[in-house]
């Protein structure tokens, strides 16, 4: 579904990404951890070109985003994308948030979208905010709606970068309890975040990133009980 | 001291009210119409436009606005063989001085909002353009507004230059009383009066208006 190769990204010297090669396949959960600066953040920008890669490809469905006369608002499309700081609309309302892309993008009528956010809110638990406006939501209730909002463009793949890291730690449970269902339904899933409880039960695969490479990976099992790499040993001691 | 005897000027005071305003209120419009353009460049990835727009703007905003004036009234006949009334001069003047003022009000208010929020807009799949109109322009507007207001309050004082090529503005009009009645003192004060009325009668709109603005705050 994503397939990255050889993923470089420098801004003007500052080398960031040095060479990623990586396949997250249908349905599957990854997880990414690693030291802040590592370049976790700029290589899921790089999947949905939020940052223009330096040197390499990267296919998404077999389409390569890399090539010059790539449409990537199609693409973009097809990957939904959630924020540390959640980026809600603030001038509009939660049902306006969620339905603006799906009717001005997918030509959906104002019935047809808001049957949709409908549900959608009725899955992320918040179908009672539907008329309210973000700056009177909580952080955990914002990035439910965030999380809304990027369904309804009804893409294959989704990313996620640091989304609890914003959040009271009242509120965690409550957005990955989210995320956790969208897995059990077979969403395939980019996921940054340093919640390794999450990354253990949810993850197909952990990806352990340092100084612009992928240095380990594997299952959850072999990164947290088995690591080999010192980097990624030094990172378990700090963070568990 | 004989406020009086000014009394039965009052038809050119109202006269040179009117178009005071008049040549302020449709500089404002031009500024905002045309700045919108010069902001739009400026903030373009295309090169050749943000260019233009920067020079456009340091042009207009390292220069005298008496010395436009006297290029745009005495430069249309050199240039383009016809003269052009004094009024249309102060008009285009004000116009086009007052864009490069509103561009960068309106380029900082855009500015203003939050990067995150073309992110988003972006990674939803909504090209550039549509971005700004549904998402950045909406929330720029709250910036911008209160700072055109004041733009407006400003060009009602400055636009008194255009006296000098003999638009009949407010000055203007005053220094025909003081010629017909050898007053020097008095035609100034009532028009002094006029002007404070006008900006403190403006800015308490604006004021109220901002007000309006900052308590719809999405709630
Ligand atoms: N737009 C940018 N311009 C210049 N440097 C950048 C830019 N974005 C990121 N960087 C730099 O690239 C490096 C990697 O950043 P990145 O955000 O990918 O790290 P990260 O692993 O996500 O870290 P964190 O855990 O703190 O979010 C950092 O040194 C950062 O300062
Ligand atoms: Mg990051």
């Amino acid at each position: 579904m994503i397939i990255v190769k050889d993923l470089h990204k420098k801004f003007d010297k500052l080398h960031v990404l040095k060479g990623i090669n990586q396949e997250v396949k249908k349905g599957e959960v990854v997880v990414v951890i690693g030291p802040s600066g590592s370049g976790k953040s700029t290589y899921l920008r790089c999947v949905n070109l939020l940052e223009q890669p330096t040197r390499g490809e990267i296919f998404i469905d077999g389409e390569s985003l890399t090539q010059p006369k790539v449409n990537i608002n199609k693409i973009r499309q097809k990957v939904g994308m959630v924020f540390q700081h959640f980026n809600l609309f603030p001038h509009l309302t939660i049902i306006d948030n969620i339905t603006l892309a799906p009717m001005k993008l997918r030509g959906l009528s104002e019935k047809r979208a808001t049957e949709l956010a409908k549900h959608l809110l009725n899955k992320v638990g918040l179908i009672d905010k539907i008329n309210n406006y973000p700056v009177q939501l909580s952080g955990g209730q914002k990035q439910r709606i965030a999380i809304a909002r990027a369904l309804a463009m009804e893409p294959e793949i989704m990313l996620f970068d640091e989304p609890t890291s914003a959040l009271d730690p009242e509120m965690v449970k409550e957005v990955l309890s989210v995320m956790k269902d969208l897995a059990l339904e077979g969403m395939t899933m980019l996921v940054v975040s340093h919640e390794m409880g999450f990354a253990k039960e949810v993850g197909d695969r952990i990806l352990f990133m340092d100084d612009g490479l992928v240095v380990e990976e594997g299952t959850p099992e072999k990164i947290f009980n088995n690591p080999t790499h010192p980097r990624l040993k030094e990172f378990l001691s700090k963070v568990l | 001291m004989d406020f009086a005897s000014m009394a039965k000027y009052t038809p050119l005071f109202v006269e040179g009210l009117k178009v005071t305003v008049q040549i302020s209120f449709v500089a404002v419009l031009i500024g905002v119409v045309v700045g919108l353009v010069m902001a739009l460049f400026r903030l373009s990835s295309i090169k050749i436009l943000s260019w233009f727009a920067n020079m456009y703007i340091q042009i207009i905003r390292g220069t005298p606005v008496l010395v436009q004036l006297y290029i745009i009234y005495y430069g249309t006949y050199p240039l383009f063989g016809f003269n052009i009334p004094p009024y249309i001069a102060a008009i285009i003047t004000f116009g086009l001085n007052s864009s490069a003022y509103v561009a960068e009000i309106i380029r900082a208010g855009i500015q203003a909002v939050d990067y995150g929020q073309m992110e988003a807009g972006r990674s939803l799949g909504m090209p550039h353009g549509m971005v700004m109109r549904y998402i950045i322009i909406p929330q720029a507007i709250k910036n911008i507004l209160p700072a055109l207001g004041n733009e407006f309050v400003v060009l009602i004082k400055e636009t008194s230059v255009v006296s000098i090529i003999g638009t009949a503005d407010l000055v203007r009009q005053a220094d025909i009383i003081k010629a017909a009645t050898y007053s020097h003192f008095e035609p100034y004060i009532i028009i002094a009066i006029i002007y404070i009325i006008l900006v403190i009668g403006l800015s308490s709109v604006m004021d109220r208006i901002e007000r309006r603005l900052k308590q719809s705050d999405y709630r």
